[in-house]
């Protein structure tokens, strides 16, 4: 119950898709969705495998409470070997392609092998097959989605795809379902791209039985109501979004712009949440037309967005002059500050077109920013650019560039290396704003310190989604902490990193826990699953998902040593703002937290740890 | 008094917790397949709006069911009986609104039945979307907020 207690295994070489039981055995060591198929990935590939071999797998995942009336519960995630990082690679994506997933009755399907031509996957119900996409290879994500509907004759069906930059190899092409949410980092879309896999459809009808029906109605409402009533989840995120923080990120100078060089931004308020509410002269309109929810979530930080209909991006171009999936905050900022843009509908344009094409506009802003700063030393020059001016703040760059990258061409397909290859490339690998080759998010190590030990150690390389220590140095929750100061963050980034990864494999969002503790959200575990689900229960799986990913990492080849962040934050201090003169005090914490989580001093987990965590 | 539920579009933001809610107290699982309420996303126009039964006076649904399956309930409501329903479809073509649908599991049609006067998608909208609230006024919140903008506006005076 809660659970499926199946899962679909489709070997792409043979095309065969088969049913096989859940291993309850594992469910109970790691919960779901990123913990469970993480074991089961760990377990069935060679971690030293290409990412982009038939060799590696690809594992569509659920968690115990997708599907369910928890709020939030339609989270799932797609685990695999990454094609960006070479580590391993966990993206969860919201929409309402899950809860399909589940409500037809597998708890996750796991993709092996490599398809002579391109297919996808139909799932309705209990009837699993591959289908020719033949017809939809080239095609973008946006008509993958609308045509294979369209051919079903259900508008009612699922469907998670990749666009062009998926099938030509862009290092950071997402997965996306239900046209603009997206397991977005870490190059799970290549993954995919490789192995000829357009596109899953799924239609569900039998629905999520929970375990006790009394206890579980009980808890998920109690947990709407403190969801309801907490300032961030109640109020800032459906008011604005993730974009809430633009303006909150620079005033506390932590704000990464142009390539990390700077750590504030002058033109914040204008790629702002609170500057797409402003009203537009040409129409009269503003940019956020409606807060648009994932599945079964009562918070509803997602924005629905238009274009400016004057603005150069769109003005002859009627297809783009529609509401579609707007601005969340990394995206604002990586496609905004990393490049210095400062034109909300040219970041609204590029951001179509990451949802339309299928690639990540964290790793694509980012990488834009490490090229537009070797075009301003002169290393790259219009010649190599195909005749595009990459000075920082050229709104056109950088939208000409994500049509491009999306399409795989020009300079484009240079981009769609990621910034550790192109920066490489071009002699100049310490301007890769990178961890484990995965691009940084919106959080500047030097002005928010327990960011930069959360990047350093995240299994994933760069993200913020691992430890989202800004919730207590910038927000106060569960309790404030100085930004400035390294004391205490190791402790920090471990307890986040643990709680993170019992959430991201229960089905719901890392964003309830804003406003949610593990007092919140165990006794809907509890009630939902079989057995007894408590908090220190929990913590332990998120912990034992931890050192298995981990562990994968070092049987992958990482060791230690890319345990660090580039020089800019670790040599040059912060320019202004709070933060002026500091740089990551990485080298303080990263030793304490090794000691904490019982890994030598290289950074591997002792036999004690492994042994006392079952691994 | 009699009671019916309001669907304020403008508010919803299509999560489907009152797809979850209906299906879960219809049917017992959580399963928006089988819900009585449906959410229907326009997506390139940004708008998402929620629809189910009104409960038509005199029932186009009722009126045709050839072997009585359909009553009325001391809501108001117009409740189908799985034991006499035959699955013959025909309030399905009937409604001119597409609120009845058949139910390939059971054989038997169903369409909401305002969960006995304490409707379970209203509880669970997170945002005020959905409302169950006297049938006889249902315009009163439209009605109030042009009211406050007439007002605002300039005034005639004697």
């Amino acid at each position: 119950m809660s659970w499926a207690k199946r899962i679909l295994r489709v070997n792409l070489t043979a095309g065969t898709c088969v049913e096989e039981p859940l291993n309850m055995e594992w469910a109970e060591q790691y919960l779901g969705q990123r913990g469970l198929a993480t074991k089961y990935l760990t377990t069935e590939i060679d971690p030293k495998v290409d990412p982009l071999s038939p060799d590696n797998k690809m594992i569509m995942a659920t968690g115990p409470l997708t599907g369910t009336a928890a709020a939030t519960g339609g989270r799932w995630s797609v685990i695999t070997k990454g094609a960006l990082t070479g580590a391993i690679a966990c993206s969860n994506s919201g929409g309402f392609f899950g809860a399909e997933l589940k409500f037809a009755g597998w708890d996750m399907v796991i993709f092996e092998g490599k398809s002579a031509k391109p297919v996808y996957l139909l799932i309705q119900d209990d009837e699993a097959t591959l289908v020719d996409a033949s017809d939809y290879w080239g095609r973008t994500v946006w008509e993958t989605e609308k045509g294979i509907k369209a051919d079903h004759q259900d508008p009612q069906m699922r469907v998670a795809s990749i666009g062009q930059s998926g099938e030509n190899g862009v290092k950071f092409a997402c997965i996306v379902n239900d046209l603009h949410r997206a397991a977005g980092r870490s190059g799970v879309g290549t993954v995919m791209g490789s192995k000829n896999l357009k596109a899953v459809a799924v239609r569900g009808s039998k629905g999520v039985k929970v375990n006790d029906q009394e206890a579980f109605d009980i808890a998920a409402m109690a947990g709407k109501a403190v969801l309801a009533e907490n300032a961030v989840t109640g109020e800032g995120l459906p008011a604005l979004g993730t974009q809430v923080l633009m303006n909150v990120i620079n005033e506390t100078g932590a704000l990464p712009t142009h390539n990390h060089k700077d750590v504030q931004f002058d033109g914040a308020s204008s790629i702002s949440g609170e500057a797409m509410h402003e009203t537009r002269r040409s129409d009269g309109k503003t940019n956020m037309v409606r807060n648009g929810a994932c599945f079964g979530c009562t918070i509803g930080c997602g924005r629905i967005s238009t274009i400016d209909p004057t603005h150069y991006t769109v003005k002859d171009r009627e297809q783009y002059q529609i509401a579609s999936g707007g601005l969340e905050y990394e995206a604002s900022w990586a496609l905004g500050a990393a490049t210095g843009v400062d034109d909300l509908d040219a970041l609204t344009f590029a951001n179509f077109i990451c949802n339309e094409q299928g690639f990540d506009p964290i790793s694509f802003g980012t990488t834009v920013g490490a090229a537009m700063e070797l075009f301003e030393m002169g290393v790259l020059t219009t010649k190599e650019t195909d005749g595009l001016d990459l000075t920082w703040g050229n709104p056109e760059a950088l939208t000409i560039l994500a049509e491009l990258t999306g399409r795989g061409e020009g300079f484009g397909a240079e981009i769609g290396l990621g910034s550790k290859l192109l920066t490489e490339k071009y002699g100049h690998p310490d301007l890769s704003m990178s961890v484990k080759g995965q691009e940084f998010p919106a959080y500047d190590a030097r002005g928010i310190q327990g960011m930069g030990l959360t990047y350093a150690t995240s299994n994933r390389g760069a993200c913020h989604l691992r430890s989202y220590t800004v919730a207590s140095e910038v927000l106060g929750i569960p309790e404030k902490t100085d930004p400035l100061s390294s004391d205490g963050k190791a402790g920090l980034v471990i307890a986040f990193q643990d709680a993170t990864g019992a959430v991201d494999s229960a089905g719901i969002c890392v964003f309830t826990t804003f406003a949610w503790s593990m007092d919140n959200i165990a006794p809907q575990i509890d009630a939902a699953c079989e057995g007894d689900w408590t908090v220190e229960r929990l913590l332990e799986v998120g912990e034992r998902i931890w050192n298995l990913e981990r562990k994968f990492n070092l049987d992958a080849g990482f060791t230690g040593k890319d345990d660090t962040l580039p020089k800019r934050l670790l040599k040059d201090a912060a320019k202004s703002g709070p933060a002026a003169g500091k740089v990551s005090e990485l080298g303080k914490m990263l030793p304490e937290y090794y000691s904490l989580r019982g890994w030598t001093e290289d950074g591997v987990p002792t036999n004690e740890t492994l042994d006392r965590l079952v691994l | 008094m009699e009671k019916a539920l309001v669907l304020e579009s403008a508010k919803c933001t299509g999560c489907e917790q009152c797809e979850v809610a209906c299906s879960t107290v219809h049917e017992g699982v959580s399963n928006p397949a089988r819900s009585r309420i449906k959410i229907f996303a326009f997506h390139d126009e940004g708008r998402f709006v929620p629809y189910t039964c009104t409960q038509c006076d005199e029932a186009w649904c009722m009126q045709s069911c050839p072997v009585d399956a359909i009553s009325v309930a001391g809501t108001g409501a117009k409740v189908v009986s799985d034991t006499v329903c035959v699955g013959c479809k025909v309030c399905t073509i009937a409604c001119p609104f597409g609120t009845v649908n058949y139910n390939t599991a059971t054989g038997k049609v169903i369409k909401c039945d305002l969960c006995d006067g304490d409707p379970a998608c209203a509880k669970a909208c997170p945002t005020g979307a959905i409302t169950y609230t006297d049938a006889q006024a249902t315009g009163y919140a439209k009605m109030k907020s042009w009211a406050k903008a007439t007002d605002a506006g300039p005034q005639a005076t004697a």
